[in-house]
């Protein structure tokens, strides 16, 4: 197989493979998540808590000070990480172009430049992120193999995409093909892991906040 | 001035024997060269551009011409299977007085039924004589696909391609497959490739073989090979793809004039908006430059003019394998090569329904564990 029909098999039927797999996972996951429904509220309702669910989503963005003064490691090289690889993710021209292709919206993109800026921000926080979970006892004593296999699926993304834009590797198809696989094991992992917090974060800031905000719980 | 002609003028005498000997010694390239007019400056230009499209240093510029001078014009034989006659079109088109068109006084075309002037067995024949003459030394040239469906999708005198490909290959010195179509199969194997083309690479295993692959390629790549050959003996260095390293070693994007845009962030959206106006890059527009290993934007075409996206339009890609099927010419490379709308109905009809099932059976779980809810008191407790 040359690096060309490489290329044309991860933009063929690997990328709808791929794809089937992501949406399947999440639909199945997020359905029966829902469909647990809530514990009944003893209390008295005292406010819909509709507010309150999207005030916490947003509040819970900001760490408590607490928690920042015991952890601002992880959470500082966290936000870095996530920073890196969202705004590679939705502003790097390409990919807007592949969300346009396939949702239908496009946003305007920045400078290639400072996409390989957060591309490397991404990827030096994520490997700082990983001495530290491989170093500190605790952490590393918690970790098993889903964390590695989410840690691992989240960096060769950032760390293709890197080569590829920079033609490290050549031939570049190569380069490119590697970078779209990458992505594609990564939707189709998604689903599965703890990975799926990308989306279960906002369902469960949400009820965590609208149901303190029913007991009447300033959040 | 013919060999024998140069080797008289250095004052020998010769018998009438002798005479048609040296009568017979086929002309140089040289005699050719200047059969045509070409100065002694304009054939040590044409050598050393020839070198520094090779890659070879300055040194080899005495060297090239020097073999050139002496050479006999090089035997080929061209064959074109399943093509649409453009490369030859490419080769013949070309400016003159170009280096592209030096290639016809390097080589004596043996056999090429576009362009000979005979046809039917005459034709046929004059094949026939070069192999025999040049075994084991000419140069096979191919331009197309052969079919393997069927022998009959695609003859020549009645010979199918694929007969006819190794019996020509089995007395060739190397062979050449001009084109995309003769290198990597190109048009006639693109989805569903009903005639089962295959290039020349999957049928000959045994000869050295180059591919000049391009829709049509450039001329001067073909010329600069034919120039390798006959003064090194060799082929030029090559890609895995087999394409000559100093031609196709870069892409198209490392040398595109409109990179600094891409880095930029400004693309055309259209081809008549005002960044399509300003020349900014079309990596929106579908450019395919990235992924394309070819000389356009050095070597550029029409006599140097330009190249497509000189012209404002992107790249097609068409020096890579299976190019006419890696998605719409008008879709950026970081789109799909098809739509997944199909692939995501069915997985959000599988999705829902999984998630639903599997919803009732939690539920139902839940409920059973409500029903069978043993209450502990605190007698219960103290007693263990
Ligand atoms: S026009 Fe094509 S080759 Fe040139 S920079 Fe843009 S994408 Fe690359």
């Amino acid at each position: 197989m040359t690096s060309a029909d490489f290329l044309l098999m991860v933009r063929g039927p690997a990328f709808h493979l791929a794809t089937a797999i992501f949406i399947f996972g999440i639909l199945w996951r997020i359905l029966e998540i829902l469909s647990l429904g809530q514990p009944r509220e003893h209390a008295a309702v005292r406010a819909l808590g509709i507010s309150g669910g999207f005030r916490t989503i947003v509040r819970r963005f900001v760490p408590a000070p607490g928690v920042f003064k015991r952890s601002m490691f992880i959470i500082l090289a966290g936000y870095l990480f996530h920073a890196g690889f969202l705004i590679s993710l939705f502003l790097f021209d390409p990919h807007i172009l592949l969300f346009k292709e396939t949702l239908g919206i496009s946003w305007p993109g920045l400078p290639a430049p400072l996409i390989n800026v957060s591309t490397l921000l991404g990827i030096f926080a994520m490997i700082a992120l990983l001495i530290n979970r491989l170093t500190h006892p605790v952490l590393k004593f918690l970790s098993g193999l889903e964390d590695y296999l989410s840690w691992t699926v989240t960096f060769l993304p950032l760390v293709t995409g890197y080569i590829a834009f920079q033609h490290l590797l050549q031939p570049y198809p190569l380069a490119l093909a590697l970078h779209i696989l990458s992505i594609e094991l990564l939707m189709i992992v998604l689903p599965f892991t703890k990975l799926m917090h990308t989306l279960t974060f906002l369902i469960a800031r949400w009820t965590t906040g609208s149901r303190a905000a029913q007991r009447g719980i300033e959040v | 001035m013919t060999q024998s002609n140069l080797i008289k003028n250095r004052g020998y005498h010769f018998l009438p024997q002798q005479e048609e000997i040296l009568m017979s010694i086929p002309p140089t390239i040289g005699d050719s060269l200047r059969k045509q007019g070409l100065s002694r400056r304009e054939f040590l230009k044409f050598c050393a551009t020839a070198a520094s499209l090779m890659a070879l240093p300055p040194t080899m510029i005495p060297r090239i011409a020097e073999a050139l001078e002496n050479t006999p014009r090089q035997s080929v034989i061209w064959l074109s299977f399943q093509e649409c006659t453009g490369c030859t079109e490419s080769l013949t088109r070309a400016h003159a007085p170009t280096i592209e068109n030096l290639i016809f006084n390097m080589i004596s075309l043996d056999y090429h039924h576009t362009l000979q002037a005979a046809s039917g067995d005459a034709a046929e024949k004059a094949r026939a004589e070069a192999m025999k003459a040049n075994h084991g030394n000419y140069l096979l040239v191919v331009d197309g696909s052969i079919p393997l469906g069927n022998p009959g999708y695609s003859t020549i005198a009645g010979i199918s391609n694929q007969d006819m490909l190794h019996e020509v290959a089995s007395g060739a010195k190397a062979i050449i497959a001009v084109g995309t179509c003769a290198a990597f199969g190109g048009l006639p194997y693109a989805y569903p490739n009903p005639t089962g083309a295959v290039s020349v690479q999957e049928l000959i295993r045994d000869k050295p073989i180059v591919n000049v692959p391009g829709c049509p390629p450039i001329p001067v790549v073909i010329s600069s090979i034919v120039a390798h050959y006959v003064t090194l003996g060799t082929l030029p260095q090559l890609d895995s793809l087999k394409r000559p390293m100093p031609f196709y070693g870069q892409n198209i994007h490392d040398r595109c004039y409109r990179r600094h845009f891409y880095h930029r962030g400004k693309f055309a959206e259209t081809f008549d908006d005002e960044g399509a106006k300003q020349g900014w890059c079309l990596y929106k527009l579908g450019c395919k430059g990235p992924v394309t290993y070819n000389a356009c934007a050095v070597l550029k075409w029409n006599d140097a003019t330009s190249f497509p996206i000189e012209s404002g339009h992107g790249c097609l890609g068409c020096s890579e394998p299976n190019f006419w099927d890696a998605g719409s010419f008008y879709k950026a490379l970081s789109i799909p090569t098809a739509g997944v709308a199909t692939a995501a109905s069915y997985a959000t009809v599988g999705g829902v329904a999984i998630g639903v099932v599997a919803g009732i059976r939690n539920r139902q779980q839940k409920t059973f564990a409500q029903q069978h809810h043993q209450t502990v008191t605190v007698d219960d407790l103290e007693r263990k």
